[in-house]
């Protein structure tokens, strides 16, 4: 058994002593030749020999039961193999870190667009035929809850506080109090959901795409009623997460049962149709701010209060106001979330649960205070800075917040922002506009095994890289650890039969699996030095060559066979005794059209401190990708139902706009201040993969504000409510 | 039925459901599994490849009519040991993050690099006629039928710029 490593107290920052001098470097992904090229192999591409392929069949109600699925309807679709359905089918995706099988509810219906049955045919022709003609009896509920405004099903905590928010707001100099709402977004990874699922007697093999493979195997196994050691998954390339392939999905639960009946490969790729029905959304919100504060700026109360939606029986609530939480102190603190049960398609984590949309409204919120205040948004907000987190008192870990500030407002050229309305360029308003960016810190239990011979080293986990750089960094931190050059480092990832990390979610993956990875290349360092006879503060390591005690010795002449450790890490009492979150700010210039209200964001600045930047180039790739996040979610993604029978109408990439290359300017900059988070891991990291988008839409449409005067309280800003905004501003 | 047609070079012949599009065919019946399908509708770009030199979104086309074309696919513009100019400036540039899009990104910046040398004129060009310059909003203009989720589009652009300018 691998004795597991607890985060209990700061560890020595060894990977700035370490002297091969290549983590934190920009080096290229060493998977970078296969994926230009076209030959890294995800879930839907190794079609195995005498593979069948199955197409997902979805419920065309809102609630109620199939009565019937009439196989004969389909009898004369020549190869079909066999229509699937029964109790093991699974609803919807597991919540990620479930560990256990999604709901299966048998022949219910609790959203258009379930999938209800699995279709198997000897081509994916056939199988697609007849998947769109099967046909279908229900008993259909009436009267279904679609709307979460008109949802009778409410579920209240009691808020939460810190000090007496209604006290402090009455005493307020100034007050501000608004109404935001988000649409329901789409994590629409380009990859959609796919599945190989293959027997061999009583154990299977899926190739699928996902994040969490640990826990995708007990999943799994729970769903279909077997042993989890009985399951293998691989996901060595992932075309895209963000959340949506936290938990097993209904393409690979059904796979596996179908291929187990017909004792052959089946392969189910859902449509990009399917994966919009039935893949975990984002919750629309309705959120509430209230912020007092008095004439110099000082905040004295601070509410944010949100109403989110799901599904029955899930127990994921997008967690709103969670930066709003620590971001900004005040006397008075108050959050309050109401659930809402309603019938579409269940929500979950989707990039950024929580500060993604959360953000929007506080970074606005903020914006219009510092409006009412006659202060400027960058001063206002480092006004109001605390040292520790106002609702727990546990002081932050580690925080740039103000030099992000300060930083970012210098390198933006900030001080050439003109007031409201007053640039224009030709048809153009152009204003400029910024924000803060906050996203919490966490350290998941995490395994990792690293093999050194004298040839080089293999790092082996079950870690999934979605593009988010695994590859790369695990790779780094070995290399460092044991002072070898990186073509010397192999990297295996996307196994089940590897030791288990946190998989990729919450931007905790590189910390964690890095941490683990260090941890075993550390125990290796360990065994190093006793062979050197040194102590382990005299080994240096260094391409290839261990230095100690008056002695220069190749690893290869040290290492006789192979040395082998595993190591796993856990969060311990320092998650107790500080407060761990990635801290930056946003900076936007926009153009919006006088007469469309078209908005084009011309440039963006993202300045962010995240602990230990393992690789500079795939940090900054995470960071550029979540700022364009914050361009759709500001301007262009709106998941739409229909509020009689929630049916998904815009399920596709035609109807669901993620920015496209059009959308997003060339002039988008990142910049990385130095920090070490000593309290957040052994290798002082933060996560990276969501601080991006955290605060980035707010800071375009405080821009948009300032260019033209419009404020939009239902977002996205699409150029119809621009318009409404900017005549209501007087434009 | 049947259908002959030439990929990256080599001249195939293949048996097929008529309602099979070029995209599964290439990816299933070929093994060319670079070209990826993002969506099967021609809206996301990934199922990109190159038909008698025109991209293509080959979701969008049947393989029944494409008797004697030829095709170029991702696998036919380089190998991991041998990388086109325009490969290699994906990975110096992070052009890529979960690398879905990238084969399909790659093939049509590739043919589109060719329509601007060729003078094909588009949206964002000033004029209609005459040389086209290789801007960043032409570029993007041009990219726009390639979606990336992960959005590594300004350094996808930089990554085209640069071996465009090799290139030439």
């Amino acid at each position: 058994m691998t004795k597991t490593f607890r985060m209990d107290e700061a560890q020595p920052r060894l990977l700035d002593e370490t002297g091969q001098g290549i983590v934190g470097a920009p080096l290229d992904r060493p998977e970078g030749p296969k994926k230009v090229s076209g030959r890294a192999a995800y879930a839907a591409d190794g079609l195995p020999e005498n593979a069948a392929h199955g197409v997902l069949v979805r419920a065309t109600i809102a609630q109620g039961r199939v009565t019937k699925i009439d196989e004969s309807s389909v009898s004369d679709v020549s190869g079909l193999l066999g229509v699937f359905h029964g109790p093991k089918m699974t609803r919807n995706p597991a919540q990620g870190m479930a560990g256990e099988a999604p709901v299966q509810p048998g022949d219910e219906v609790h959203y258009h667009g379930q999938p209800i049955a699995l279709v198997v045919a000897e081509s994916f022709e056939a199988a697609r035929d007849a998947a769109q003609r099967l046909a279908v009896s229900y008993d259909a509920d009436t009267d279904v809850i679609t709307d979460p405004s008109r949802s009778e099903t409410h579920e209240q905590d009691d808020p939460e506080t810190a000090g007496d928010f209604e006290a402090a707001f009455a005493a307020s100099e100034v007050t501000l109090d608004r109404t935001y709402t988000t649409p329901p977004h789409a994590a629409a990874a380009m990859e959609p959901h796919a599945a190989v699922a293959e027997w061999e007697g009583d154990a299977v093999t899926l190739r699928g795409a996902l994040q969490m493979l640990r826990f995708n195997k007990k999943e799994l196994a729970d769903s279909l009623g077997i042993d989890p050691d009985k399951v293998r998954i691989l996901s060595p390339y992932i075309g895209g997460g963000f959340g949506s392939k936290l938990g097993i999905g209904p393409e690979a639960v059904a796979a596996a049962l179908a291929a187990r009946e017909l004792g052959r490969p089946v392969r189910v790729v859902m449509t990009r149709q399917t994966v919009f029905d039935s893949v975990l959304r984002r919750t629309e919100t309705s959120q509430r701010l209230r912020l007092g504060a008095d004439k110099d700026g000082t905040l004295r109360a601070l509410s944010h209060d949100d109403r989110v939606s799901n599904i029955r029986d899930e127990g994921f609530a997008e967690p709103v106001s969670q930066a709003s939480q620590f971001l900004y102190g005040a006397e008075g603190l108050s959050f309050t979330q109401t659930l809402a049960r309603i019938c579409r398609t269940p929500a979950g984590s989707v990039r950024a649960p929580g500060e993604a949309v959360g953000m929007l409204a506080l970074e606005q919120a903020m914006d219009e205070l510092a409006e009412e205040l006659g202060m400027c948004p960058v001063e206002l907000r480092l006004k109001n800075l605390p040292d520790k987190n106002p609702m727990t008192d546990q002081p932050f870990s580690a925080t740039r917040l103000a030099d992000c500030l300060r930083e970012g407002a210098e390198q933006f050229g900030w001080g050439e922002r003109k007031p409201m309305g007053e640039r224009r360029e030709g048809d153009w308003y152009v204003g400029m506009g910024m924000a803060s960016a906050a996203r919490s810190n966490m350290l998941i239990k995490s395994a990792a095994r690293v093999r050194l011979t004298g040839d080089g080293a293999v790092v082996e986990t079950d870690m999934t890289d979605i593009g988010t750089g695994s590859y790369a960094i695990l790779g780094q931190i070995t290399a460092e650890m044991l002072g070898l050059p990186i073509a010397q480092v192999e990297v295996r990832l996307g196994d089940t039969s590897f030791p288990g990390a946190s998989g990729s979610g919450g931007s905790f993956g590189a910390s964690s699996a890095g941490s683990a990875t260090f941890l075993a290349a550390k125990a290796i360092r360990e065994t190093l030095a006793e062979r050197m006879g040194c102590s382990l503060s005299e080994l240096t390591l260094q391409n290839g060559i261990a230095r100690g005690g008056n002695r220069e010795v190749p690893l290869s002449q040290l290492v006789d066979g192979e040395l082998v450790e595993e190591a796993s890490v856990e969060s311990g009492s320092t998650a107790d005794s500080h407060f761990s979150a990635g801290f930056g700010a946003h900076f936007a210039e926009v153009a919006v059209h006088a007469y469309t209200g078209e908005v084009r964001v011309r440039r963006m600045l993202g300045v962010m401190a995240m602990g230990r930047i393992l690789n500079e180039k795939t940090a900054r790739s995470q960071a550029l990708g979540g700022m364009i996040w914050g361009i759709g979610s500001a301007l262009t993604e709106k998941l739409t139902h229909d509020p009689r029978t929630g049916h998904l109408a815009t399920r596709d990439l035609a109807n669901y706009h993620v920015p496209a290359h059009a959308d997003v300017p060339g002039d988008l900059k990142v910049v990385f201040l130095e920090e070490r988070d000593d309290m957040a891991n052994p290798i002082q990291t933060k996560g990276i993969g969501e601080l991006g988008i955290s605060g980035a839409g707010a800071a375009i449409l405080n821009a948009v504000r300032n260019a033209c005067g419009a404020r939009v309280y239902d977002m996205p800003a699409t150029p119809d409510r621009v318009i409404t905004a900017m005549d209501a501003a007087g434009f | 039925m049947r259908t002959r047609f030439t990929v990256n070079g080599e001249p195939r012949e293949v048996e097929h459901d008529t309602r099979a599009t070029l995209l599964d065919i290439l990816r299933d019946q070929l093994g060319l599994t670079g070209t990826k399908k993002g969506c099967d509708h021609g809206q996301c770009g990934a199922c990109t490849v190159m038909v008698n030199g025109k991209r293509v979104n080959s979701c969008l086309c049947l393989a029944a009519m494409h008797e004697d074309d030829e095709m170029t696919t991702i696998e036919g513009l380089g190998s991991p040991e041998a990388l086109s100019a325009l490969q290699k400036a994906f990975v110096s540039q992070d052009g890529y993050q979960c690398g879905f899009c990238t084969p399909g990104q790659i093939v049509s910046a590739t043919a589109m690099l060719e329509e601007l040398r060729a003078g094909d004129p588009s949206y964002a060009s000033a004029s209609l006629e005459g040389e086209m310059a290789l801007d960043d909003a032409e570029i993007a203009e041009r990219m726009s039928g390639n979606l990336c989720r992960c959005s590594a589009y300004p350094l996808i652009r930089e990554a085209i710029a640069m071996a465009a300018e090799v290139k030439s």
